[in-house]
């Protein structure tokens, strides 16, 4: 049952194609950064499932636990989710200048637009 | 002061005067007294080292260090010597030549004019008091980019298309096949450096000599190697003062120059006869001279004619280094001087027909001698120093030339000599006749007055004339300084 | 105070960033940036020198030592980089005055906010390079990218915000990318420190973890160097970012990607893992032949001339992959003295095209027409970057190019080195296209017969111009340094 025992990495794995597709398919300026969002929340996922022990605690130094998980990656990802908010916040202010510009936030409508301009 | 000391100073009196040019822009006096002043004072520098180099030493300063043990090195030796000479005698007599043209003609932006000479003839110097090839590649770079705004000059669509020409053949061979070349010397023989007797024997063999050579004869677009030959005729859409210095003595002596030094200093001609691996550039040479020459009989163009005239000369350079025999390298080294003197006469006749009487073709010189007497003679002995007659200088290069091939046992390529020296009569000479003998067209007056270009044009040509006379009478003292070269 | 160079090299211009946006717009906000970018360049300086004359300095955040705290670890290569970055900001620093003030479409009130984002991407670019541990690359990149997506998207045109957006996009996946092979190698190795991660790595080298990190890595970075097919999101957002933004990006971005990529194949994982298990140079080599001839080709086609160099760039960087895809000390050499060259000669053609931009408000080939008339020094300037992109010698491009055809033949190579040069042709092309046009042609109607660019905009442009031509002639800095990094990254030599 290994496969099954590694299902914090199968949970990963599949949101970060869902996101992954996401990004690629959609011509939705919004669904685009939503895919974005999903993507990095699986690395998320990865950072801190990874430092969890079976059955550890938070590492406090109590001298009742034997047994914590790792909080680097916890810590490290903490970061980690302060560049995705900001990068998403960048993300969404850029589709509303973009929609000021052009008047839309569809991927082809832009790109037709832009070629009328380049001609 | 020593001759360490004074070799930089070749370098940079130029640069300098390029400098002063640029400052005074607005003053057309001072600027061009700038111009003499420096080429005279390059004149100076250049032959104070003369004395030295005859007694057999060899001057070397390092500038810079480009890569551990590639310095960037100036270093003479007779070769590059001759070729300073030649440079240095000639820019103050093509100095006063363009102040008479460019006046003459009043030309547009004559500062640039000025700036790029300038450089163009640092340029030239630093060739040819390279140290290593690293050296001479990089001058020879530099004389491609500053002379291409003289090709342009007027800038015009014509203009404009001859400088791609230009720039695309001697920036394409140069950085595809010479500086590939230069790399693959370094990687195989671990220096750069001219040494005589050459540097790559026993370090490369078989069929990649032939390569190597054919990259670096071809690399060196500025010989004009048939088929990369065509930048020359489309350069002469310059100013004729251009045309004169750079396209027959600097920029295309640099180039035959530079495949002197590759063969006698790089390769070494024991090597080469040894490997036989020049034989094929022999043909390839002999092919130029004379194809070249025929092209040039087709030309009606005076300066288009000189080209190609041209082209076939330094056909015979790149012969005399191909034979890799000692009096073959000497008669190519002294084609150098003596073409540069017989050619740049040429030049400067056809600059003054254009300035006094804006004639371009041969066909309209008709009887435009006997109102340009002095013009015309200088012409005569210019084209018959190319030829080859005594007592001018020519006959000279191309005695040792013949005495190289027959040392060689080359008798084919003595036959290519021979019929080419015939050619070069035959598209040379029309030139002075019509101006002479041929009635004047219709309508014309029976008595026609005197009219030259102006003074400033008319001395420096009858000065390159009496030039080629006086070579003859050199010859020895030259082939004393030449003489060393071959030897390891 | 000097022992704390490196870690001042980053928290100077990471305060002065907020200061600059709470400062009252005007003339000081400059002045505190310029100060702010001049200290750093001075310290970069500094610590180049103590590092040829000390070897390795190793700092620890914080005073907790590594491979706890984290640690700033300064050697040849990386003081060499922080050199680059440092002095290509001030000089478009003090470029980018005139421009903001006059050419961004940014009111007075924001334009503080400009130099606030402009040196938290100077911080970002320098820390990723000083840091000697893996997550804090991570963290540094996403400053630096995240505000150059801000910068790229101030252009004048629209579509600088669509390319800002895509930018972002691609940028953020290849982030993603590193983040999710840091954590893999954190996975098998229990370390971020990267000196203590090339220390255990070799004894799980063999897991299928570490492969995959290394694909993540090799991915995430090559976007973000923009290494052909990856390089869609370059040409726009350099051909659209205002001027002065395209200029520091162009030099510096890129190659600080590089400089990662270096850092993390020869120092972490080592040249052995990467090059002879891995055979990444195998991948590198097509993939950089590639995008140096299709980008050069590319590259003549463009009207635009700022795009023309945008797609110029990725050709470069496909040189700097082609170096070190050669593996031997001379190939490293070739790639980072280009790093150095590339940066001088881009910086050079991008501030040009800045002048021009500024005087004339375009920068397509047929506004550009009789340019060389006007602005003689202007062209000037874009005339030798030009000849320092082809590789004329006595220019900065020379020394790169003489180094990466020497690696080649080296290794026996002949069809790479051929292609080098003929590539080298390929930039004369485009770049004489750009002098024709600006020195033979007419001006076109109707275009404001205005003179030379400002001498504020002229002299920072010729300082970069002035060091294209010095470093092709002293190459103690950007080949004899370029070698001693290279020496230290193969771990050959002293």
């Amino acid at each position: 049952m290994q496969i099954l025992g590694l299902y914090n990495y199968w949970i990963f794995i599949v949101l970060m194609m869902c996101g992954f597709y996401v990004v690629i398919s959609r011509g939705n300026l919004v669904k685009k950064l939503v895919g974005l969002n999903i993507f990095q929340t699986s690395v998320f996922i990865l950072y801190i499932s990874m430092g969890k022990i079976a059955g550890g605690t938070a590492p406090i130094l109590t001298g009742m636990a034997t047994i914590y998980s790792n909080p680097v990656p916890h810590v490290l990802i903490l970061t980690a989710i302060v560049v995705g908010i900001a990068t998403t916040a960048l993300g969404l202010a850029l589709v509303v200048r973009i929609h000021e510009a052009y008047g839309t936030i569809e991927e082809d409508e832009i790109h037709a637009q832009s070629e009328d301009e380049a001609l | 002061m020593n001759s360490e000391t004074i070799l930089p100073l070749a370098l940079f009196i130029p640069l300098l005067s390029a400098f002063f040019i640029a400052l005074n822009d607005g003053r057309p006096d001072w600027r061009e007294g700038a111009t003499l002043l420096g080429s005279l004072l390059l004149l100076g520098v250049v032959f104070s080292l003369l004395p030295a180099v005859a007694t057999g030493a060899r001057p070397t300063v390092d500038l810079l260090e480009f890569a551990p043990g590639l310095p960037l090195r100036l270093s003479v030796e007779p070769l590059g010597m001759t070729f300073a000479c030649v440079a240095a005698l000639l820019w103050p007599l093509n100095s006063l030549y363009s102040i008479g043209y460019m006046r003459g003609n009043q030309e547009q932006h004559q500062t640039r004019f000025y700036i790029c000479f300038a450089i163009a003839i640092a340029s030239t110097i630093g060739i040819a008091f390279a140290g290593n090839l690293l050296t001479l590649f990089i001058f020879y770079e530099a004389l491609t980019l500053s002379t291409y705004p003289l090709v342009t000059h007027k800038g015009t669509e014509e203009a404009k298309q001859a400088g791609r020409l230009y720039l695309g053949i001697l920036v394409g061979t140069s950085i595809g096949f010479l500086l590939l070349a230069i790399v693959w010397t370094w990687v195989v023989a671990g220096t750069l450096e001219f040494a005589p007797g050459g540097i790559l024997a026993g370090k490369i063999d078989g069929p990649l000599v032939n390569v190597l050579l054919a990259l670096y004869m071809f690399g060196i677009g500025k010989a004009a190697l048939m088929p990369f030959h065509r930048w020359l005729p489309a350069a002469m859409v310059a100013p004729t003062p251009v045309s004169a210095l750079l396209h027959a003595v600097a920029v295309v002596k640099a180039g035959v120059f530079s495949v002197l030094k590759v063969i006698v200093y790089v390769f070494g001609i024991d090597f080469l006869k040894d490997t036989g691996a020049s034989s094929w550039l022999m043909w390839v040479a002999a092919l130029t001279v004379l194809l070249a020459s025929f092209v040039a009989l087709t030309k009606d163009n005076l300066k288009a004619r000189l080209a190609y005239s041209t082209v076939s000369q330094l056909g015979y350079v790149v012969l005399g280094a191909a034979l890799a025999t000692s009096m073959g390298v000497i008669g190519g080294s002294m084609q150098i001087v003596m073409h540069a003197f017989g050619k740049i006469t040429l030049f400067f006749c056809a600059g003054a027909i254009y300035t006094a009487a804006h004639k371009t073709e041969v066909s309209q010189l008709d009887g435009l001698g006997r109102a340009m007497p002095f013009t015309f003679g200088a012409f005569l002995i210019g084209a018959l120093s190319i030829i080859g007659l005594p007592p001018l200088g020519g006959s000279w290069s191309k005695w040792y030339l013949l005495v190289g091939a027959a040392d060689a046992e080359q008798w084919a390529l003595m036959a290519v000599l021979l019929l080419s020296s015939l050619l070069n009569v035959a598209y040379l000479l029309p030139v002075p006749a019509r101006g002479f003998f041929a009635a004047a067209p219709a309508g014309g007056a029976t008595q026609i007055p005197i009219r030259e270009a102006p003074l400033a044009c008319v001395v420096p040509l009858c000065l390159t004339a009496l030039g080629c006379l006086w070579l003859f009478f050199q010859a020895d003292s030259l082939y004393a300084l030449l003489a060393p070269i071959t030897v390891r | 105070m000097t022992e704390h160079l490196p870690v001042l090299q980053v928290v100077v211009p990471l305060i002065a960033a907020p200061l600059c946006a709470l400062l009252r717009p005007g003339r000081a906000v400059w002045l505190l940036a310029m100060v702010t970018c001049a200290l750093c360049l001075l310290i970069a300086a500094l610590l180049l020198d103590r590092v040829l004359a000390q070897g390795v300095i190793s700092y620890a955040m914080g005073g907790w030592p590594a491979p706890w705290g984290i640690e700033y670890r300064v050697d040849a290569a990386n003081a060499y980089m922080l050199l680059i970055v440092a002095a290509i900001g001030a000089v478009v620093m003090a470029f980018a005055r005139t421009v903001v003030e006059q050419r961004i479409r940014l009111p007075a009130s924001k334009q503080p906010w400009f130099y606030a984002t402009y040196l938290l991407c100077l911080t970002g670019l320098l820390g990723m390079i000083v840091t000697g541990d893996a997550f804090n690359v991570f963290v540094f990149l996403e400053i630096s990218s995240l505000s150059s997506y801000v910068l790229i998207s101030i252009g004048r045109d629209r579509r600088a915000l669509t390319a800002a957006y895509q930018y972002l996009i691609m940028g953020t996946i290849g982030a993603t990318f590193i983040l999710i092979g840091i954590g893999f190698l954190y996975v098998m190795t229990g370390t971020l420190n990267m000196a203590d991660l090339a220390a255990r790595l070799p004894a799980v080298a063999d897991t299928r973890t570490v492969r995959a990190a290394f694909a993540f890595l090799t991915i995430g970075i090559s976007l973000k160097l923009a290494l052909f097919p990856l390089h869609l999101w370059l040409p726009n957002a350099y051909a659209y970012a205002p001027s002065a933004v395209t200029a520091f990006l162009a030099a510096t971005a890129t190659k600080v990607a590089i400089y990662v990529l270096l850092r993390f194949f020869f120092t972490i994982f080592g040249a052995q893992f990467s090059f002879g298990t891995m055979r990444l140079d195998a991948i590198l080599l097509p993939l950089a032949l590639a995008g140096i001839f299709s980008a050069s080709v590319v590259a003549i086609f463009q009207t635009n001339v700022k795009r023309m160099l945008a797609y110029s760039s990725v050709a470069q960087i496909g040189y700097m992959i082609l170096g070190i895809s050669l593996v031997s000390v001379t190939g490293l050499t070739a790639a980072i003295s280009h790093l150095f060259n590339h940066a001088l000669m881009k910086g050079t053609l991008f501030m040009a095209l800045g002048c021009v931009s500024f005087r004339i408000g375009a920068v397509s080939l047929d506004r550009m027409a009789g340019v060389g008339r006007i602005m003689p020094w202007t062209m000037g300037a874009f005339v030798i970057g030009g000849l320092s992109l082809i590789g004329v010698p006595m220019t900065a491009g020379f020394v790169s190019k003489w180094y990466l055809i020497l690696g080649a033949l080296e290794r026996g190579w002949w069809p790479v080195a051929l292609l080098v040069l003929f590539t080298s042709l390929l930039a004369v092309v485009y770049i004489w296209r750009v002098v024709e046009t600006a020195y033979f042609q007419p001006a076109p109607e109707g275009r404001a017969t205005t003179g030379e660019a400002p001498l504020a905009l002229l002299v920072p442009t010729w300082t970069l111009a002035l060091a294209n031509l010095y470093f092709g002639l002293d190459t103690s800095l950007n080949a004899g340094v370029a070698r001693r990094a290279a020496e230290a990254l193969l771990g050959v030599g002293p």
